[in-house]
């Protein structure tokens, strides 16, 4: 008996130590194992400009621009939308392919450098972000007609 | 208490069980897969693409349930010294590792269409990867030593100190901004996963469940043998 009460404190003093451990590790690396920041983070905590870092929010409806830059004989187009995280908006600029996901009103995650004389984010690469809702086609018309009513 | 815990007796009850588990897990993933891909919607967003969802959700639900039956079967064995909890969890490690790389590269898959990469370090992704190398860790130190009985100890010891793991793999993408979405289904609150397709994934999720416990008896089966032979070898010696 008193030996498997030796053996009960032993696992339950690994489980305390690894909790405690972890937890204390996990805390010192939030920063670190936050995969993107807000606009309104950015805008707070200005990383800097040769800081590669990554910026989520929601596409603004109606803020997708494409236009075609020639740049040293070079022809390509140079998209430039606005995200936000219902608090501030922040206008990224990107030129290169957009997943195929990329949708106004819905979540993107850009990679790249935050332009602090232009408040312009100068993106690398562009993710799109999917959210928890899965649904037919149908209910999602359905769904827009009840808030078009 | 532990009334199926002698391997003889709980060797007659897996006998019994062992054809359901088979019959079931072939009926359900046979429903399953026919409504995954034939009938079931495109979603409105991801179109055909969320069909991977099927396998994928279940996949890694089952990652962390197998995972947390070999923590808990771990404290069982080192506490009460129960050779059947042992033999669960040894049996159980490769079946983990195998539905964490199902979880993983039927994510990256998706992944690629939806968000645009096969890979990133967040939180959700990273935190699942770790599992499958504690999984491996498993098998690698369990089978490392002469003595099986030690092997048994020190796994469980990992099997322990891994168990953290679950809960920062499952709130993963509560805690931190992660690229992978929160959960769909959730304990309070309405799913936000339509009917129509909840129905696939539920007898995916059930099928594959089956089918782990099937392969897991068949598993204890072949434990329970080679611990026979490996005792007899010893007595020999």
């Amino acid at each position: 008996m008193k030996a498997k009460h030796k053996r009960s404190i032993f696992i339950l003093f690994i489980m305390t130590f690894v909790s405690v451990g972890a937890y204390i590790l996990l805390t010192n690396l939030r920063d670190n194992l936050v995969f993107f920041y807000s606009p309104s983070e950015i805008l707070t905590k200005i990383p800097k400009a040769d800081q590669k870092i990554r910026v989520g929010g929601m596409v603004d409806s109606n803020s997708l621009e494409r236009r075609i830059i020639e740049d040293s004989g070079k022809k390509y187009e140079e998209i430039s939308f606005t995200i936000s995280d219902n608090e501030t908006l922040l206008k990224i600029k990107y030129a290169g392919i957009l997943p195929d996901l990329f949708r106004e009103g819905q979540g993107v995650v850009a990679e790249g450098f935050f332009d602090l004389e232009d408040k312009v984010f100068n993106a690398t690469n562009v993710l799109a972000k999917h959210d928890e809702n899965y649904m037919p086609p149908e209910i999602k018309n359905l769904d827009r007609k009840g808030i078009e009513k | 208490m532990f009334r199926f815990s002698n391997p003889k007796k709980f060797q007659e009850l897996s006998d019994n069980v062992y054809p359901w588990m088979n019959f079931l897990a072939f009926i359900f993933i046979l429903i399953g897969l026919y409504y995954s891909f034939f009938n079931s919607p495109p979603d409105y967003l991801q179109g055909e693409t969320v069909r991977i969802m099927y396998i994928h959700v279940p996949s890694a639900w089952l990652s962390l349930m197998i995972y947390s039956s070999m923590g808990i079967c771990s404290i069982i064995s080192l506490i009460w010294k129960h050779t059947l909890a042992d033999i669960i969890s040894r049996s159980c490690a490769p079946i983990g590792a195998s539905f964490t790389l199902v979880t993983l590269i039927t994510g990256s898959i998706w992944g690629k269409p939806t968000w645009g990469t096969w890979w990133v370090w967040d939180a959700r992704l990273t935190s699942e990867l770790i599992l499958l190398f504690i999984y491996l860790g498993h098998i690698i130190l369990s089978n490392a030593f002469d003595d099986f009985r030690k092997g048994d100890k020190n796994a469980a010891i990992l099997a322990i100190v891994g168990l953290i793991n679950l809960p920062i793999i499952k709130w993963s993408v509560d805690w931190w901004n992660t690229l992978h979405q929160p959960a769909s289904l959730t304990k309070f609150g309405a799913p936000s996963i339509d009917s129509v397709m909840l129905f696939p994934l539920i007898f995916m999720a059930l099928g594959l469940t089956f089918l782990f416990v099937s392969i897991l008896l068949d598993r204890i089966k072949g434990e329970i043998y080679l611990r026979k032979i490996e005792l007899f070898k010893q007595e020999i010696d």
